[in-house]
């Protein structure tokens, strides 16, 4: 059976997007890549230290990567358009993340910029997928303007603690004609598997990956789940029952009056 | 309104009331809880919440682990004036003290720039002592624009500023301030600064309000330890930056716990703060406000640095100097006080690394970054 992702005119084989922050040693994360075979990769730009080799993270990731810069740090639409043309200048490629926060207490994104920030950087020839609090009309003017993907945060970033926005992504992915990727707060590999049950595009985790106490082994779980996951949600799983069903009906008796007509 | 409101309000706590009514069982429920309210933070300021340390600082470093990760941001002081017209009794540059007095020239703060790039930091923290005739804005401004061809981060630790000046500043490349109220206490306040413009404690606190107003992007604040009752202190220093926080949500945050360490003068701080109660301070800081950033400079030794690693901190000095010219000549200069962490940026690396966290030089680019082009269009409407 024929299962492609494709984003921006690539073929993505992995929906289980990989971000790069927390990490103890920027040595572990080509390993956590190879174990959770994540395919797409996000890199804060403002942690890309260009000049220093040992200090340039992209020096550690897999070369068939696709490499999704962010603009973690961006507090509006402006900043955000900045640093998405520095990374892409610096050499990073046409992808990014775009992540506006204007609050440092929760960190939620700012929907408002971020559209801004679509509008101006696809006609700049970028392949733009926001991250976002779960609106259906944000969504719906971040698909007008022209987003690869949307990305709505299952709980806010970093708190690993599910799939807290589950009936607002169900409506993205039932009105929205993008693929729509869980970013944030995805904090088990069998929260990341509700979200493709119940028909996310892919996955992206972080924290959990990286706060582990084995990172590597996280990631392959993490791997595992989004495919079981994905596989679950393509075989069509039956509806769940309040109550155990009889095999044997209680009404078999009535005949099918039509019939014997 | 602004925090002088709010210290007004708070100014007649009974801190030991409140503290004698603090209960075993009361801790574990605030430990419990995802988000803590003035009244929790102050009882685990309390000398009982002193009994559970090891519970708060497991429930600390978790949360820290969570936010931030396994990560430290490294950064280091470079003193660019020594002048000052202040008398604080507790301050090694205070203007009755008999020492040398300079200022680093253009080329002397390029010659400190490229020594301290070469370690790889990219976080740049500048001080200069208050003299509005020798370190003018104009003159800081000229280091900024000197500086920032080497560094991706630079902030400042200088004189309190107008709006007006700190929207020049931030024009200019600065992107973070960081400022200390020495102490919150505003009567202790008056004692110690007796003469010059310091004496004014309200346009003081209020400084880091101006900078939000002027949309700076990072804000640290702090109180130095030692000079007022310390629970107290920490707690309105807490308060201070939840008011930030609320009031500029956008805005970094961080706050640090300087201890006041031996300087140049006789000046001796009243109050003693053990290392148990450095701890205390920051881990009641840290589950009051899970997402602030918390920094522990030089100023501590190496020993208790790498122990507090593990418990909340988030940003460390390194390679430090506190005297003019000291990255790269610190012979003839005495600084504004003792360095007790003097390992070098590479050892602090090395250190860290061993410690299970990775130390990070650059969190921050400089948004000019190649040049901004003429028909680029950053600000849309």
């Amino acid at each position: 059976m024929s299962d492609k992702l494709v984003i921006g005119g690539r073929q993505i084989d992995s929906r289980l997007f990989m971000g790069t922050g927390k990490f103890a040693d920027y040595r572990l994360i080509p390993e956590v890549i190879r174990a959770s075979k994540a395919q797409v990769v996000t890199v804060a730009l403002r942690r890309v230290d260009f000049g220093t080799p040992e200090e340039n993270m992209l020096k550690y990731l897999p070369p068939d990567i696709i490499l999704m810069p962010n603009t973690s740090g961006a507090r509006n639409a402006a900043e955000a358009i900045r640093i998405a043309r520095i990374a892409r200048e610096a050499g990073c490629g046409n992808w990014v993340k775009i992540e506006i926060v204007s609050d440092q207490k929760y960190l939620m994104p700012d929907n408002f910029e971020t559209v801004k920030a679509i509008e101006v950087l696809v006609k700049e020839g970028f392949i733009v997928l926001p991250y976002m609090s779960p609106d259906l009309m944000a969504a719906k003017r971040m698909a007008e303007a022209g987003a690869a993907a949307i990305m709505p945060l299952g709980a806010p970033i970093g708190t690993n603690r599910g799939l807290k926005t589950r009936e607002l992504i169900q409506i993205l992915i039932s009105e929205i004609d993008l693929p729509i990727i869980v970013d944030a707060g995805i904090g088990r590999p069998s929260e990341a598997a509700e979200a493709m049950e119940i028909g996310a595009a892919a996955v992206l985790v972080n924290t959990a990956v990286a706060t582990a106490d084995n990172p590597v082994l996280m990631a392959e779980a993490f791997g595992l789940a989004v495919e079981a996951g994905r596989k679950a949600y393509l075989s069509g799983p039956g509806s769940t029952q309040r109550f155990a069903e009889a095999s044997s009906p209680l009404t078999g008796f009535l005949r099918n009056e039509e019939s014997e007509k | 309104m602004t925090f002088y409101d709010e210290i007004l309000r708070l100014k007649d706590t009974d801190y030991s009331a409140v503290f004698e009514r603090v209960t075993p069982s009361q801790i574990d429920s605030i430990l419990a809880k995802t988000e803590l309210q003035p009244l929790d933070f102050l009882a685990l300021l309390s000398p009982k919440a002193s009994f559970a340390l090891e519970q708060i600082a497991q429930s600390a470093h978790r949360l820290t682990l969570q936010h931030f990760g396994h990560t430290i941001l490294l950064y280091t002081p470079l003193y660019l004036s020594n002048y000052c017209v202040n008398q604080c009794l507790y301050c090694g540059f205070n203007a009755t003290n008999d020492i040398h007095r300079r200022k680093l020239t253009l080329p002397e703060v390029e010659l400190e720039a490229k020594a301290i790039a070469q370690t790889g930091l990219q976080h740049l923290l500048i001080l200069t002592g208050e003299s509005r005739q020798h370190s003018p804005v104009s003159y800081i401004k000229e280091c900024v624009s000197v500086l920032r061809k080497y560094f991706s981060s630079i902030s400042i630790e200088i004189y309190p500023l107008s709006t007006e000046e700190y929207a020049e500043l931030i024009d200019a490349g600065v992107d973070g301030l960081t400022i200390y109220q020495e102490v919150y206490d505003e009567r202790i306040y008056d004692q110690l600064h007796p003469k010059g413009p310091k004496r004014d404690y309200r346009f003081r606190l209020e400084a880091p309000e101006r900078a939000g107003q002027a949309r700076i992007r990072a804000i640290n604040i702090g109180a130095l330890l030692g000079l007022g009752e310390w629970r107290s202190e920490v707690f309105l220093a807490g308060m201070h930056l939840a008011y930030l926080q609320q009031k500029f949500p956008e805005i970094e945050i961080s706050i640090s716990f300087p201890r006041m360490r031996p300087q140049l003068g006789d000046y001796r701080p009243e109050f003693h703060v053990s290392d148990r109660d450095l701890v205390q301070s920051i881990l009641a800081c840290r589950l009051f406000m899970p997402r602030a950033g918390i920094t522990i400079s030089t100023r501590e030794s190496a020993e208790l640095r790498d122990n507090l690693i593990r418990l909340g901190v988030t940003k460390m000095s390194a390679g430090s100097s506190t005297s003019i010219g000291g990255h790269t000549d610190a012979k003839d200069s005495i600084g504004q006080f003792e360095i007790s962490d003097k390992r070098s940026v590479d050892e602090m690396r090395q250190t860290i690394a061993k410690l299970g966290y990775k130390p990070v030089l650059k969190d921050w680019h400089d948004l000019s970054w190649g040049g901004k082009k003429d028909n680029e269009t950053v600000s849309i409407s």
